[in-house]
């Protein structure tokens, strides 16, 4: 018979609190980063001179064909071989930026290549430059069209972030972990954990979505 | 919706904790289907690690193998890691964890134990350029641990305030922190840190303080006693005829000398 006892996990609430804490910090210092370096490879790809596109072309093909926990490793144990020692937290946020952006920028560049010819050529003619263009005329509406899909990915790369603990980043899924390796509750601590992440990419759901209605990306 | 999912979760819980497993009969199912499973590790030379030959080797694994030839089974070897080692045998995945498993109460509280069949220590290692004397002077000082391992809670325990302890989760991955500068100290057990030792010469690796004195134990499910009764029966004999000893020599270079019951 397989008794649960939630309470032995329970009693430790301080360390999920604080898992959940740095989860949530995680993904808010993570998701506007990448989200903005997505938006500006999109850019590049669109409408960027010719090198630049093939740079970004790579970057965006190396992330998507590789596993985060590669990137994150490479990050944190490849790394310091070149002399760049980062903490756990940091090389967390900077694999998440990274892997982000180039998801995000295969997206944005969806929305950027279904806004109507017309709408450019009607902002070059009102004499915008082409940065112009594309912060007032190009980039709010795609963003509208893509938005759904953005929080759809923001919300997986804060789900991806549990694999962050294996660096010993002291998120979440890490607190649960050594949690279970304390108590040996280990299926009891996996779903207080398994509803705490639903919770909380509920509440990052709706928090984009609100995000979106209040600047008028999506109707 | 969201309600229907919580109610579908409630539901799966409820389920789940009604769930009831075999009765207590282990070591009949090994000898009416004529193979154990054993769980054994693979990143933990020279216990358990994949040779060359891509096939799991060492102390643990001719322990495991050990084993099975005295109940008269096959043995089926199945690579575990240090944090995932306990739930394997709590969900009688494997019916024996040879996996470099030391004793502690809060063990004994979910799993039991045979008689110890290794000896084993672990202890702090560091660079011979940092000066540490006494678990006090680790304070500032930044330890990397496997998650879950004997030493991890030993360490805990004897680590004073303002010391960093990064826990990763195998010793791979603990040390590769150590060898990329990521913790300015290990611990670990004696084995895997004289194998990075040996592997790392240039970094100038040093034994520190000693954590615990653990010799290893098989862990066996919870209230599986004649299993358990059966398995000490291999190890007592197995130490009357030298067995024990000449297993510890080939790998450890020892004899495995007295260990506890």
């Amino acid at each position: 018979m397989i008794s649960l006892a939630f309470g032995e996990v329970l009693v430790d609430w301080p360390l999920l609190l604080q898992g959940l804490a740095s989860t949530a910090a995680l993904t808010a210092v993570a998701a506007p980063l990448g989200l903005l370096l997505g938006i500006c490879c999109a850019w590049i790809r669109s409408d960027g001179p010719r090198s630049l596109r093939w740079l970004v072309a790579s970057y965006v093909e190396l992330i998507r064909n590789t596993p985060f926990i590669v990137q994150l490793f490479f990050i944190f144990f490849g790394l310091p071989g070149l002399g760049v020692r980062l903490s756990p937290e940091l090389a967390s946020i900077i694999a998440m930026v990274i892997n982000l952006g180039a998801y995000a920028a295969e997206i944005v560049r969806a929305g950027i290549e279904a806004t109507p010819r017309g709408q450019i050529e009607a902002g070059r003619s009102l004499a915008l430059t082409r940065r112009q263009v594309f912060t007032h005329v190009i980039l709010p509406p795609a963003l509208g069209r893509v938005w759904p899909a953005i929080t759809s990915q923001i919300v997986i790369v804060m789900l991806g972030s549990a694999v962050c603990g294996q660096i010993a980043a002291q998120e979440l899924s890490y607190f649960a972990n050594l949690i279970q390796s304390r108590n040996f509750r280990a299926f009891e601590a996996f779903i207080v954990a398994t509803l705490l992440y639903l919770a909380l990419s509920m509440a990052l759901r709706a928090a984009l979505v609100a995000f979106g209605r209040r600047w008028r990306l999506t109707r | 919706m969201a309600r229907r999912l919580f109610l579908g979760i409630a539901v799966a819980v409820s389920f789940a904790s009604t769930f009831n497993v075999h009765a207590q009969n282990a070591l009949d199912d090994i000898l009416a289907r004529k193979t154990i499973t054993i769980a054994i590790p693979t990143d933990f030379p020279p216990y358990g690690f994949v040779g060359t030959d891509l096939k799991p080797q060492g102390l643990d694994v001719d322990m495991a193998n050990y084993i099975g030839g005295k109940l008269g089974v096959k043995v089926e070897l199945l690579p575990v890691t240090t944090a995932n080692r306990i739930p394997y045998l709590q969900t009688k995945k494997a019916a024996l964890v040879i996996s470099t498993l030391g004793k502690n109460a809060e063990r004994e509280k979910v799993i039991d134990f045979t008689f110890a069949y290794s000896p084993f220590f672990q202890g702090v290692f560091g660079p011979k350029s940092l000066e540490i004397k006494s678990f006090a002077e680790l304070k500032g000082k930044t330890v990397g641990v496997t998650r879950g391992a004997i030493e991890d809670m030993e360490l805990t325990k004897l680590v004073p305030e303002g010391t960093t302890v990064r826990r990763f989760e195998d010793n791979n991955a603990t040390i590769s922190a150590f060898v990329s500068g990521q913790v300015q100290l290990l611990a670990t057990g004696v084995s895997v840190a004289g194998n990075m030792m040996q592997r790392n010469p240039n970094l100038g690796t040093e034994f520190k303080l000693l954590i615990k004195d653990s010799p290893n134990f098989i862990g066996v499910a919870k209230g599986e006693d004649k299993l358990r009764t059966r398995v000490n029966e291999i190890i007592d004999a197995g130490r009357a005829a030298g067995d024990l000893d000449r297993l510890s020599q080939k790998w450890l270079g020892r004899p495995a000398g007295d260990l506890p019951k």
